[in-house]
């Protein structure tokens, strides 16, 4: 599980997110969603480490991540895999050995054994004889799921997913959505997914926090996010006529 | 001088946290390949017309009935290893290679490789950095040893074919009062400029932030401050070691 408390963070005079605080289960998909510059990307951000929180705490199954010790840190960070919005592939790497890069630097197994285990991790995102294919020549949504297999390489306890279906077509993201889910499952992960596409909250919205202007507003799931009566978070669910439909 | 003090706290952050041994070997070969043998053209064409042309512009300029021909050669020897090689190299050095690593850094910044480094616990800076200054402090002297004598090797040539000098009195002024110091201050500068280059590329490149548009930013400075920094330190160990 993790939990933050009273997460705040501002850059320069700007404050982006105020007192957030709520809680991630364990073999559930939570989602923070949220319209544009509404802080969610700072807030995974804070989350992950790669921006330091100026109030709050962190905790991964109790392990204070924002004041722990290098060592501590350490070992968090090697139980975290992220997604990134772009897949953060690397260029000069194939797919093969991206998925082993974790492994290659974090790890001791052979390298049969590493091969052995990127093969599973690609069996599992269902892409299977795609090793030695460099990043640019597969497409968005192969790269999406490249981006999953490296980020789950490590047996992550963490997943962190930005924006996973940003850019891809609506029946290639419900893919992706479905396969962060059966993953998640899978591997019993707490997994955080930041988005803003109705389509992934209406489908695996476990758990769903809402921010607006950098607040937390509504927390709870994909049913009762339809019902709720904020009309900020009205506005966002129901910005499309398909929604206005539904409603 | 905030600049001055981030670039400080870099370098700093390249000791800390650092990977395996063996996580960097593999990487520094690579990264000698792409910094030292990729550059080896540019260097010699750069270091034979280097030569050449210092010889026949020295002519051009000095001889005349009361200096000896040798003359020429001893101004392109001490001129190769005391200036042009080390100092002129670098610049073509800070130019190929600064440019790649801050461009080749900042594209993984932007991509957010930087980032997926940092989330799976790798201290980003010293795995990518470091390689790529300790293969420019291994390769660069290098270069600079490979353009010393091809400069010089061209300066013959380009004397013997225009008929400024012989080659005979070349070989002669080259060996004429031969003060051996002159090579391991050439080393020295090579060692100093690979560290400034490298570093300072790497600094510009790691610290992009934007788009398309800053890293090619990026770039340009990285080759400016490199070639700035390149002069200030090129007199200052003039002016202690000479």
């Amino acid at each position: 599980m993790i939990e933050i408390k009273n997460i705040s963070k501002s850059f320069n005079d700007k404050q982006v997110l105020f007192n957030i605080s709520g809680k991630f289960i364990k073999g559930r998909t939570n989602l923070i969603i949220g319209a544009s510059g509404t802080g969610k990307s700072v807030l995974l951000k804070c989350m992950v480490g790669l921006l330091s929180p100026d109030t709050g705490k962190v905790l991964f199954d109790g392990r204070n991540f924002t004041s722990g010790n290098k060592q501590l840190l350490t070992e968090i960070r090697r139980d975290l895999g992220m997604l990134f919005q772009a897949s953060a592939l690397f260029d000069s790497k194939n797919v093969e050995e991206n998925i082993k890069f974790p492994l290659d630097v974090l790890s001791n197994l052979t390298e049969n054994n590493k091969i052995e285990k990127v093969n599973h991790c690609l069996k599992l995102v269902g892409l299977e004889n795609i090793n030695k294919k460099m990043p640019s020549e597969i497409s968005g949504g192969m790269k999406k799921r490249v981006g999953i297999a490296r980020a789950i390489v490590n047996d992550s306890k963490y997943l962190f997913c930005d924006e996973p279906n940003s850019g891809l077509d609506p029946l290639t993201a419900i893919k992706i959505d479905n396969l962060i889910l059966e993953i998640t499952k899978k591997l019993n992960t707490t997994t955080i997914i930041v988005t803003h596409d109705m389509n992934s909250v209406i489908e695996i919205g476990e758990y769903i926090m809402f921010l607006h202007n950098g607040k937390k507003l509504w927390e709870g799931d994909n049913k009762s996010i339809l019902k709720s009566k904020i009309k900020e978070l009205n506005k966002f669910v129901f910005s499309n006529k398909l929604m206005k439909k539904i409603k | 001088m905030k600049n001055l003090g981030r670039y400080i706290l870099f370098i700093i952050s390249l000791f800390q946290r650092r990977e395996r041994v063996k996580t960097y070997f593999p990487l520094i070969i690579n990264e000698c390949v792409k910094i030292g043998y990729d550059s080896i053209f540019i260097v010699c064409i750069v270091s034979i017309f280097m030569g050449a042309v210092t010889t026949i512009q020295t002519a051009y300029n000095l001889v005349g009935p009361l200096i000896p021909d040798y003359i020429i050669s001893v101004v392109v020897r001490d001129m190769t290893l005391l200036e042009l090689s080390p100092t002129i190299i670098a610049i073509v050095f800070a130019g190929k290679v600064g440019s790649n690593i801050a461009g080749e850094l900042g594209t993984m910044r932007i991509t957010e490789q930087i980032d997926a480094l940092e989330v799976m616990g790798i201290n980003s800076s010293s795995y990518l950095v470091l390689p790529k200054i300790i293969a420019s402090i291994l390769m660069f002297p290098i270069l600079v040893i490979i353009s010393a004598f091809l400069a010089i090797s061209g300066g013959y040539f380009a004397g013997s074919l225009t008929e400024v000098i012989t080659g005979e009195e070349y070989i002669y002024g080259l060996r004429y009062e031969f003060n051996p110091f002159n090579i391991p201050f050439a080393l020295i500068k090579a060692y100093v400029f690979a560290f400034i280059v490298s570093s300072i590329s790497a600094f510009q490149g790691y610290y992009t932030s934007g788009g398309a548009l800053e890293v090619g930013k990026s770039s340009t400075n990285a080759v400016t401050n490199s070639c700035i920094v390149i002069l200030i330190a090129d007199y200052l160990l003039a002016q202690m070691l000479l």
